[in-house]
């Protein structure tokens, strides 16, 4: 690690990640808590030679950079709760089509307008299943500077190995706290790019027709091979197809492309989870709060761990079920009504152990929330 | 060359019905893209959601078949990326003007080098015969059983008054004229829009009792003038064909090129 330290808020580590991850192309739209990515961007990106364009709403952003990805540019978009709404129709359209791109959520309190300028969770099944059809989504979170640094860099390698959107779901706490960074060295973070064909022009080119290892390799529009991109159902050439075989041949790829590799997609950070009795699940700045609450309990003989998440999709049902396997309680932690609980009940044996400590009031959940919470899941009052 | 040689014949035959005037535009473009004698790998023709943009799938280009509205904003991200590339968005009515509306005045205003053609049926034809935002007050349609109240959009004097730099209406009767336009559009440095009146015979043509394709194309001839004809101001519900505007602005990728020079300056 070198010793070039930032000192920086978690949106501004983003750009600052996103930028070294090879980033060439934003579009976006204002919108509270995650504008400051706009406004950096639009004075980082021309200095790189790269575009930053202000489109008029969320659905031509999403839009704007699904077009740029296809010329084989590395894009990103960044919203809240509102835009990602507005994006969810183009995000269907990158998961159907197999095209590169990041779509930073850093999220306020909803539903609708909401809560602007307070930290919320509640867009996690959102980022799951907002936009519609069967599909399979790539989700990361990180709850430190540090962390949002790397999981950023992540979130870009992943979406070119997979073919595929990946959504980074910060939070207001995340994106606008102040926190010591070091920056990595060009080259210490290794980068994925985009896998080009190896078909020469002139040969038939399948855009659709994935390798034996799964991945598709791409061409560039502009380059030599002239295909079609379509967001129906569509076989090997691109071209539309209401085939039974080939629309089911299609779906399964697009969800076994990243449910098959949910252990390789899965991140995640654990703290005396070896003979923890309780065990929280936590993440994104709720997981700042539980572990606090561990590192202050641990000396008093407090048996509590955390699994910090950092993958929530494809969620990462084994690893959970192995890292609690030893736990009397397990305590989900998160800002929402439950939307993480609901995956990790799912996922464990005996869902009765599963608990929600939460808060859903715009206000960040403290350390004594968790513990109050705690003293009356083990029947001993507030 | 001929025109099958930008087309992919593969995937025909096309799915547009008997008499459908998207199929003139599609040939029309074509013999305009072989006229300016363009590279087919140069081009890229991105396209939403309807008839018209099934136009994309048929021709050898870069083909981008996207969503209900929204090619001018793939389209953007296209352009941006890749300058030299001739980006073309053919759009149905109701694809430009009702759901897209918003990145169409927005497309214009930055005046983006893209080639907007709006194929005008004056009706949503995929789903079977809706009313569209240029049906026209007095229309008949699949959702207007007791007749549209809804006005219609002017595409050219919508399309001007948004910013765009070459505005044009022609029609599908109007081969040679059609052809003529499109090239002009295709050359011009900014945001073309060319409006082609399209018919329908399938639904609008039938709920209007418009007769065959071949009336519907008299009627293009007999109810069209070219611009600035004396016969308007002696009939003004005479529609005008020809070029609205043409003229130099400042492009937008070429304006960006000018911010990156600013920012390496520092």
């Amino acid at each position: 690690m070198s010793q070039h330290m930032m000192f920086l808020q978690g949106n501004e580590v983003c750009v600052e990640a996103a930028l070294y991850a090879g980033l060439d192309f934003f579009a976006g739209y204002p919108i509270t808590p995650s504008t400051e990515m706009a406004e950096m961007l639009s004075i980082r990106l021309p200095q790189n030679g790269g575009k930053f364009l202000q489109m008029e709403d969320e659905l031509a952003s999403m839009c704007a950079i699904i077009g740029a990805s296809l010329t084989g540019s590395k894009v990103m978009t960044a919203t809240s709760g509102p835009g990602f709404s507005l994006m969810q129709e183009a995000l269907g359209y990158a998961v159907m089509t197999e095209i590169p791109c990041v779509i930073v959520n850093v999220q306020r309190g909803g539903p609708s307008t909401g809560n602007p300028t307070h930290v919320s969770q509640g867009d996690v099944n959102q980022a799951r299943w907002g936009t519609h059809g069967d599909h399979a989504i790539v989700a990361l979170t990180a709850s430190s500077n540090q962390d949002v640094f790397s999981i950023t860099v992540d979130a870009f390698n992943i979406s070119e190995t997979y073919r595929t959107p990946v959504v980074l779901l910060f939070d207001e706490v995340v994106g606008h706290t102040r926190e010591r960074v070091l920056a990595p060295e060009p080259g210490e973070i290794p980068l994925v790019g985009r896998l080009h064909t190896s078909v020469r022009g002139g040969v038939d080119y399948h855009p659709y027709l994935p390798r034996e290892d799964g991945r598709l390799p791409m061409s560039d529009f502009g380059g030599v091979h002239r295909y079609n991109v379509t967001g129906l159902f569509h076989d090997m050439w691109g071209f539309p197809s209401n085939n039974p075989q080939v629309v089911h041949g299609l779906l399964r790829h697009l969800v076994d492309k990243i449910e098959n590799h949910a252990n390789e997609i899965a991140r995640y950070k654990e703290y005396y989870l070896e003979d923890a009795e309780c065990v929280l699940i936590s993440y994104g700045s709720a997981a700042r709060s539980a572990r606090h609450l561990v590192n202050s309990r641990r000396p008093r003989g407090e048996r509590l761990g955390l699994l910090e998440l950092q993958t929530l999709w494809p969620f990462p049902d084994q690893i959970v079920r192995e890292k609690c396997a030893g736990a009397k309680y397990i305590v989900v932690v998160e800002m929402n009504m439950g939307q993480i609980l609901q995956a990790v009940k799912a996922a464990v044996p005996d869902p009765s152990k599963v608990f929600l400590a939460n808060r859903v009031d715009g206000d960040l959940i403290t350390p004594t929330d968790i513990r109050n919470i705690l003293r009356l899941i083990w029947g001993k009052g507030v | 060359m001929s025109v099958k040689d930008y087309i992919r014949e593969r995937f025909f035959p096309h799915m547009w019905c008997p008499g459908c005037g998207h199929g003139i535009v599609l040939n029309n473009l074509l013999r305009a893209i072989e006229d300016l004698g363009l590279n087919k790998t140069g081009i890229v023709m991105v396209s939403g959601i309807g008839c018209s943009s099934r136009i994309s799938g048929y021709v050898d280009f870069h083909s981008l078949h996207t969503l209900h509205g929204r090619a001018l904003a793939f389209a953007t991200g296209v352009k941006m990326s890749r300058p030299e590339l001739n980006v073309i968005v053919p759009m149905g009515d109701g694809d430009a003007l009702a759901i897209g509306g918003n990145h169409f005045i927005h497309a214009a205003r930055r005046n983006i080098d893209l080639t907007a053609i709006v194929m005008n049926n004056r009706v949503y034809g995929m789903t079977g015969g809706q009313y569209s935002p240029l049906s026209g007050y007095g229309t008949s349609a699949t959702t207007a059983p007791y007749t549209n109240i809804d006005h219609g959009f002017d595409i050219v004097a919508l399309a001007a008054a948004a910013g765009a730099s070459f505005v044009a209406r022609t029609t599908t009767y109007h081969v040679m004229e059609l052809r003529n336009i499109v090239k002009r559009a295709i050359t011009h440095k900014g945001f073309s829009v060319v409006e082609v009146m399209s018919q329908c015979p399938t639904y609008f043509g039938r709920k209007n009792q418009m007769g065959s394709a071949v009336d519907m194309m008299r009627s293009y001839k007999e109810n069209t003038v070219p611009l600035g004809s004396k016969e308007k101001q002696e009939h003004p519900e005479l529609i005008e064909r020809g070029v609205f505007v043409e003229k130099e602005l400042p492009e937008y990728r070429a304006e960006y090129d000018r911010i990156i020079e600013r920012a390496r300056k520092g």
